[in-house]
């Protein structure tokens, strides 16, 4: 597994103004300028996290595209700004965001709070949205590099390649922007544009067979030089020893330093490798960062992280169904609240009196709950709830719902295998298990610092869950040309015999004198005294 | 300088005969060059890339039109002059063998997805409606300058479109289609709006040439895989990948294309030559009575390339004093159309 590139650049601001374009792009700087962004998150994904398999996600996106933008309080009309900006960004990332409109946008009043320097927290000025069909793939990452001050010719970038990043079990590409201090005494701001790319390479089913990397074999390149324009440039690998063995794997060339810290609430070591540092580069021109395991791997069991969650689809037919959701807490002793953010379109109209919590077998109440009707072709579900999560526990939502019938326009125009509904958002503190102390925000790497940590005690997460593929009633297409022929069938032939029967008339022909062959005959005829022909 | 002014000094007759006639001559030079300079008369190139086919089997159709992106890209039009539309993704597509790579020979020689590629329209988007609108220039005002064909009255635009067909109609995504009628009232619209300068307009569908039948706007041409009641065959299958992976006309076309340059001075009568019915098994047919130039002096390159003309001018040009009024204009269009 792998996370690459999480870069950030810093910017001068003058009233929100947005001038100065040495490092940040801009084609994002005047968008957030001219339509009044305070800070804005588009992930785009393809695949799913396996919890199971690959533990705790460093920054989790659901499937599709996800949007969602704080405006500032200046802005008059959020919707308006919404639709343009979504119009402006499925331009610059080649994406179809042009499809996000008042059907598939929510406003949530709990989950999403800004990650950035915030002011007050008018939840009308938060937009979510979130595309679970869209498909990612190199029209989107050529956009996403081109953001980047060096691009993709100088420093880490050059190791992203789409044949490589694409070739995967996960792919992951998101822009954060948001305002920060651009000290610890927090007396200017900046902005900062983060762009996160997260990938997990699957060696076996690649056909590798064994779990040693380096990278080359991952990207098929290695690192030759450092960004002109970088003021750090470093690669992180993850040496952190499991049950307490040392010695368990090999890292080579050697690293710069080492580098230990507690990301998501787990004592980590890391391997650094400093670009910049003029050491790296002496031999060789080019650095390919290896690992190789002494021993092999009985288990490769990730630790089960302590909060993680599942949804399903249950029921049969195409008329009703339910939607189940599986939150398991496994942290031993402490409990902790979540919140829980379901947006569900229209076209599935949820009963929410069926809404049930069960909780170790008894139920569980949640101590906020916000629910915010569907219309019809006007705007999804919205269910938000804070429900707590008692230790060691698995808790079970269920809600049902009965799926409508769409009219026949509605329908996309390929035979589909079903309409998505959107991952739901798990968000909570989680108590960690190793004790943190306050952590500068400038030590602690990059890829750790996105969400802010109130304490040293838990760490902020926010999880998806699966999306789901529901099956509509659909109507045989077919149809209306076998009722018309049908029908024009039955029409010709009952109401056609019918009125000739009605409107012919009969009149009596006189039989023709005949030809010479038949006065002949008769003529012999009554010589014989036979009837005539 | 001019003669007018050259003779309007009083200085020695004989002094001056000798200049004039100098002048004259290099002046003629001038002309010369100039009129080879403005032969064609266009001044920016733009094209109109479609592929209408869904589904995985239909791969043949995004290899055709990411073959001619490729082309047009290497013979210098930028990507912000490019409107490409694929109804469907095949490079990321759960069922290719080669994630991220579009194949237009066997063997997987050349990979025509790239890494540099930017599909403007994609997936649903590519509608019959979206399609005119772009021709036209009839878009919702908030849609991105990607998405725009801003062509003025000195553009040649080239318009590439494949699928599957029929006698006068190209299906859209399985579920509508487009007929001949339409498109030639499209191009009248584009021709009654000064839109493009000179059009080319190639199809690659069975019965292709039904589709450029009903044109009646001046300075088109046209090219087609097939006539009426013949269908368009596919080049070859790939076994590992397990679809044909180009349509015969367009496998022909690129290996043409391939051979120019930028600079390359050959004309639109070699392109006409370009798949004979051994090859193609279908005919390819063509039409160029609306077009007002000779095929033989227009370069392939007027279309497929992006040559830019610089027109010099001798005077000079007052900008606008109030700088920062300029800037407030420019920034608020920029913005919305970026």
């Amino acid at each position: 597994m792998t996370q690459a590139g999480c870069v950030r650049w810093r910017r001068q601001r003058q009233c929100w103004q947005v001038s100065h374009y040495r490092l940040f792009p801009k084609a994002l700087g005047r968008l957030v300028a001219a339509l009044g962004v305070r800070e804005l998150h588009l992930a785009l994904t393809q695949g799913f996290w396996r919890t199971r398999y690959w533990g705790q996600p460093p920054l989790q996106a659901p499937a599709g595209a996800e949007l969602w933008v704080w405006f500032q309080p200046t802005v008059t009309d959020v919707d308006k700004a919404w639709k343009e900006l979504s119009n402006i960004l499925s331009g610059i990332f080649c994406a179809s965001l042009n499809f996000i409109d008042s059907t598939n946008t929510v406003i949530p009043t709990a989950s999403f709070k800004p990650l950035g320097l915030a002011n007050g927290t008018d939840h009308h000025l938060l937009r979510y949205a979130v595309l679970p069909r869209e498909v990612v793939c190199t029209e989107n990452l050529t956009p996403w590099k081109k953001l980047l001050p060096c691009g993709s010719k100088a420093g880490l970038a050059v190791l992203l390649k789409a044949e490589r990043l694409f070739h995967s079990s996960y792919h992951s590409q998101a822009v954060h922007i948001r305002p920060i201090c651009r000290d610890a005494s927090c007396l200017a701001v900046s902005w900062e544009l983060r762009q996160t790319l997260t990938v997990v390479f699957d060696f076996f089913s690649s056909g590798q067979g064994k779990k040693d990397w380096s990278l080359f074999k991952m990207f098929s390149r290695t690192l030759t030089d450092t960004c002109p324009l970088a003021s750090q440039s470093k690669v992180y690998v993850d040496i952190s020893p499991k049950n307490k063995e040392k010695e368990l794997l090999e890292v080579s060339p050697p690293p710069t330093s080492v580098h230990e810290a507690i990301v998501q609430g787990e004592k980590k070591t890391y391997a650094v490798y400093d670009l910049l540092s003029p050491l790296l580069f002496n031999t060789s021109r080019s650095l390919n960062v290896q690992l190789k395991w002494k021993r092999p791997q009985d288990s490769s069991e990730m630790p089960i992280p302590t909060l993680h969650a599942q949804r399903y689809v249950a029921g049969y037919g195409l008329q009703t169904g339910e939607i189940c959701t599986l939150i398991y807490n496994t942290h031993p002793y402490r409990a902790f609240p979540v919140i829980l953010l379901e947006t569900v379109p229209w076209y599935l109209r949820l009963y929410v009196h069926t809404l049930t919590i069960i909780t170790k077998g008894k139920e569980n109440k949640p101590s906020y709950i916000h629910y915010q009707p569907a219309q019809d072709r006007r705007r999804p579900h919205l269910l938000e709830m804070l429900i707590q999560l008692p230790a060691n526990s698995v808790t079970k939502i269920t809600i049902q719902f009965e799926r409508a019938l769409l009219k026949w326009t509605e329908y996309p125009p390929d035979p589909n295998h079903g309409f998505y509904v959107g991952s739901s958002v798990l968000s909570a503190l989680v108590p960690s298990v190793t004790a943190m102390k306050d952590m500068d925000v400038e030590q602690s790497p990059l890829f750790a610092s996105l969400f802010p940590s109130s304490d040293g005690s838990s760490y902020f997460v926010r999880l998806y869950t699966e999306p789901l593929l529901v099956n509509l009633p659909t109507p045989d297409f077919s149809m209306p040309y076998n009722v018309i022929c049908l029908t024009c069938t039955v029409v010709a032939v009952c109401y056609g015999s019918f009125y000739n029967l009605l409107t012919r008339t009969f009149h009596v022909e006189e039989p023709s004198r005949g030809g010479l062959a038949k006065r002949l005959a008769n003529v012999i005829r009554k010589f014989r005294g036979v009837p005539p022909l | 300088m001019s003669i007018e002014r050259c003779c309007g000094n009083n200085k020695t007759m004989s002094g001056h005969f000798f200049l004039i006639a100098e002048k004259s001559k290099l002046y003629f030079t001038f002309q010369d060059q100039a009129e080879q300079f403005f032969r064609s008369g266009h001044t920016n190139n733009w094209a109109v890339l479609v592929c209408t086919s869904r589904f995985w089997f239909n791969y043949r159709h995004v290899a055709n039109t990411l073959s001619v992106y490729r082309s047009v890209k290497r013979l210098g039009i930028p990507d912000s002059h490019i409107v490409l539309m694929l109804a469907d993704d095949m490079a990321c597509n759960p069922r290719n063998p080669k994630p991220a790579t579009v194949f237009s020979h066997k063997n997987m020689e050349l990979n025509v997805y790239g890494d540099d590629v930017e599909v403007d329209y994609r997936s649903y988007e590519v509608t019959v409606e979206n399609f005119l609108r772009v021709l036209t220039g009839r878009i919702p005002p908030s849609t991105p300058r990607s998405k725009r064909l801003l062509s003025d009255d000195r553009s040649n635009i080239l318009i590439y479109m494949t699928g599957h067909g029929g006698n006068g109609f190209l299906k859209f995504q399985d579920s509508e289609e487009i007929t001949n009628v339409e498109l030639a009232d499209a191009f009248e619209q584009m021709w009654q709006k000064r839109r493009y300068n000179e059009l080319l307009f190639i199809i690659d569908t069975c019965q292709g040439a039904s589709m450029y039948e009903r044109f009646y706007s001046p300075n088109i041409m046209a090219l087609a895989s097939s006539q009426v009641g013949e269908d368009s065959l596919s080049h070859q299958p790939d076994l590992e990948i397990g679809v044909h992976l180009m349509d015969r006309y367009t496998f022909y076309v690129l290996e043409f294309l391939e051979e120019i340059h930028p600079a390359s001075q050959t004309n639109m009568n070699d392109l006409f030559q370009v798949c004979p019915k051994s090859l193609c098994v279908s005919t390819p047919g063509h039409r160029t009575d609306l077009f007002q130039r000779d095929p033989q002096n227009v370069l392939i390159t007027d279309f497929f390339g992006s040559v830019r003309k610089v027109e010099i001018t001798t005077g000079a040009l007052a900008l606008d004093r109030d700088v920062a009024a300029l800037e407030s204009n420019y920034f608020q269009f920029d913005v919305v159309n970026n």
